[in-house]
């Protein structure tokens, strides 16, 4: 009976959680006529890859396609993901595994600096941008996405960098290795799981991010998805066909790494090694 | 590379001590070096910079590109936005609205925590799996589905509030006909639908974090008091609330930084930044600065004040992290 009810509950906060994820996948293939009919229909009768076909090939503006939009976001995504996962590597490494003066200081700093509010930085940050001469340009994003998400990842690495055995290290000194062999060949693979489970983090945190990108970006065609979306989808009389297939389409990568990070935090990889 | 501080028998060994200090003093500041600029350059500076913006009038992009000159006004930004009584009305939207969803959002997390840690493995998994889907939804792409399951005309919830029979809904609300109801009009309606969305993307982290939490506490515990017949209520109480209290306050604090600035949500769910009367720090800073007319220095000064509110918040944080840093 109890465990009738603790089930019960469980479908309830299931249901909760993960019908808007499925009312939007299950928009998005059925054709408009269901998407509008009086009753709603649960799942799709006859699901159609109509506004799929539509937002992929049509032009959203003149000259500029859904894809071109997608394409700025993961250059801007990538970039970020790949520069901070380097200097927080640097970083990571220099708190984990040496102790110096200012180590505790950085540390605090840290956790102090990921508290700032970033909606209060849009704007100080617009006038930076605006001085450099990076409005409207897609690396005015990548800076900015940058500067945000290297306080987590070096947070976040510090961790991963710390967990890899000292012994390891150390070993391969006394084999003759130098302090950049032992970096690539000892360290740079037993740390590669953490620094994937990281650049998600900072994928996540680029690819989603919204106030900035509005601010920045001025040219259609160097829209953001989001902006993109914002702008074009959120007129009154929606056509939620296309806007749900977009919203899939948008979504759908950050659920996939989400996940993905969630099985490389435990990675047995470090244990193996010092046992064998 | 900690072979050289830690084990002077490798390969350091065979340096003087003088050389081997200087190398191990300079390597880990050269490998902070560009986390400190980036830091310094792109969170720092402008944190001083929107303070010294909010001691100006400025009013035009030449301004801040530097081709015209700034006119300083003291705390005149200031005096205008505390003597207006639209103030009064974001400040009392802010502090509400962070409150309700903070409260909300812990209540409902702790308890699908709690009901993860007693079901089944299975369910347990299935359960984990629909709350992870929820976290990891973009706070745009899951904003935008709910503005569709309130659409107006064919949304889910216009269709409910239709099916309902007419004598209760008359009964009810006083009207039978939802069609075209405008779900976002009044803003308690609209707070009500943004704390469902803020909620519902943040309990799943709330749930993880306490479930974390139940699985270091040994199980004997709550067993030894079921069996001398605690209620679950005074096992709660009693038992998984002292001993997760520093997760519990960490949990809060961290809660009530990301509510007092929600801003992705407002901003798609009330179509841009027209909606005044909903408006709260985040959106209103955002709006008096860009929407023309701009007005950066006004907008940077609102942004001080949500700043120093979050602030506050953050000292109780920082405490908190270093006392259980300590502890552990």
């Amino acid at each position: 009976m109890k465990k009738i009810a603790l089930n019960g509950a469980g479908l309830l906060v299931a249901l909760f959680a993960a019908f808007p994820v499925y009312w939007m996948i299950s928009t998005s293939l059925k054709p408009s006529n269901e998407i509008f009919s009086a009753t709603p229909q649960p799942v799709p009768t006859h699901p159609t890859l109509a506004h799929y076909r539509e937002i992929l090939i049509g032009n959203l503006i003149p000259g500029v396609s859904f894809l071109d939009f997608f394409l700025n976001s993961a250059l801007v995504a990538v970039s970020t993901v790949v520069l901070s996962g380097l200097v927080a590597l640097l970083a990571a490494t220099a708190v984990a595994r040496f102790r110096f003066k200012l180590r505790t200081s950085f540390l605090i700093m840290l956790l102090v600096v990921q508290m700032i509010p970033l909606e209060a930085l849009v704007i100080p940050l617009f006038l930076m941008i605006q001085r450099l001469g990076l409005y409207n340009t897609l690396p005015s994003l990548i800076l900015t996405y940058l500067g945000f998400s290297l306080p987590f990842a070096v947070w976040m690495l510090r961790g991963f960098v710390a967990a890899v055995p000292k012994e390891l290290e150390e070993a391969a000194a006394i084999d003759g290795a130098s302090r950049a062999q032992i970096f690539r060949r000892v360290l740079f693979p037993l740390v590669a799981p953490g620094l994937v489970a990281t650049s998600i983090f900072s994928f996540i945190t680029a690819w989603n991010e919204l106030i900035f990108a509005l601010t920045f970006i001025n040219d259609q065609g160097s829209y953001t998805l989001p902006v993109a979306m914002t702008f074009f989808f959120g007129r009154d009389d929606t056509n939620w066909g296309p806007v749900m297939a977009a919203s899939t389409l948008f979504t759908l990568p950050v659920i996939i790494f989400f996940l993905l990070v969630q099985r490389r935090m435990v990675s047995g990889l470090v244990a193996g090694a010092v046992k064998g | 590379m900690s072979s050289q501080t830690k084990s002077p028998e490798t390969a350091a060994a065979r340096e003087t001590p003088a050389r081997r200090r200087r190398r191990v003093d300079r390597l880990p500041y050269l490998l902070l070096l560009p986390a400190l600029l980036i830091i310094g350059v792109l969170l720092l500076w402008p944190l001083g910079q929107v303070v010294v913006m909010s001691f100006y009038r400025l009013n035009s992009v030449r301004q801040l590109r530097g081709d015209r000159d700034w006119p300083w006004v003291g705390f005149g930004n200031y005096v205008d936005i505390l003597s207006d009584p639209f103030f009064l009305t974001v400040l009392r939207n802010t502090v509400l609205f962070a409150a309700a969803n903070v409260l909300l959002t812990m209540v409902l997390g702790t308890l699908v925590g709690l009901l993860l840690n007693r079901l089944g493995r299975k369910m347990a998994t299935f359960v984990a799996s629909c709350v992870m889907l929820a976290w990891a939804t973009p706070a745009l792409t899951g904003t935008i589905v709910w503005k569709w399951i309130f659409d107006d005309t064919s949304g889910l919830v216009t269709w409910l509030f239709n099916a309902l029979p007419d004598g209760l809904s008359n009964g009810l609300f006083g009207r039978s006909d939802w069609t075209g109801y405008g779900w976002f009009n009044s803003p308690l309606l609209f707070f009500s639908i943004l704390t469902l969305v803020v909620v519902w993307h943040s309990f799943p982290f709330i749930a993880v974090s306490v479930l974390a939490g139940l699985k270091s506490v040994p199980s004997e515990l709550h067993e030894a008091a079921r069996v001398d017949g605690a209620s679950p209520w005074r096992v709660f109480w009693k038992i998984t609330f002292p001993l997760l209290r520093p997760v519990f306050g960490i949990l809060i604090v961290l809660s009530t930084i990301w509510d007092f600035k929600v801003f992705t949500q407002q901003f798609v769910l009330a179509g841009g930044t027209q909606d005044r009367p909903t408006f709260m720090l985040a959106i209103y800073s955002y709006a008096e600065a860009f929407s023309p007319p701009p007005k950066y220095g006004l907008g940077a000064a609102i942004a001080v004040i949500l700043t120093l509110i979050l602030l506050a918040v953050t000292g109780f944080y920082v405490r908190m992290v270093l006392r259980q840093e300590d502890e552990s």
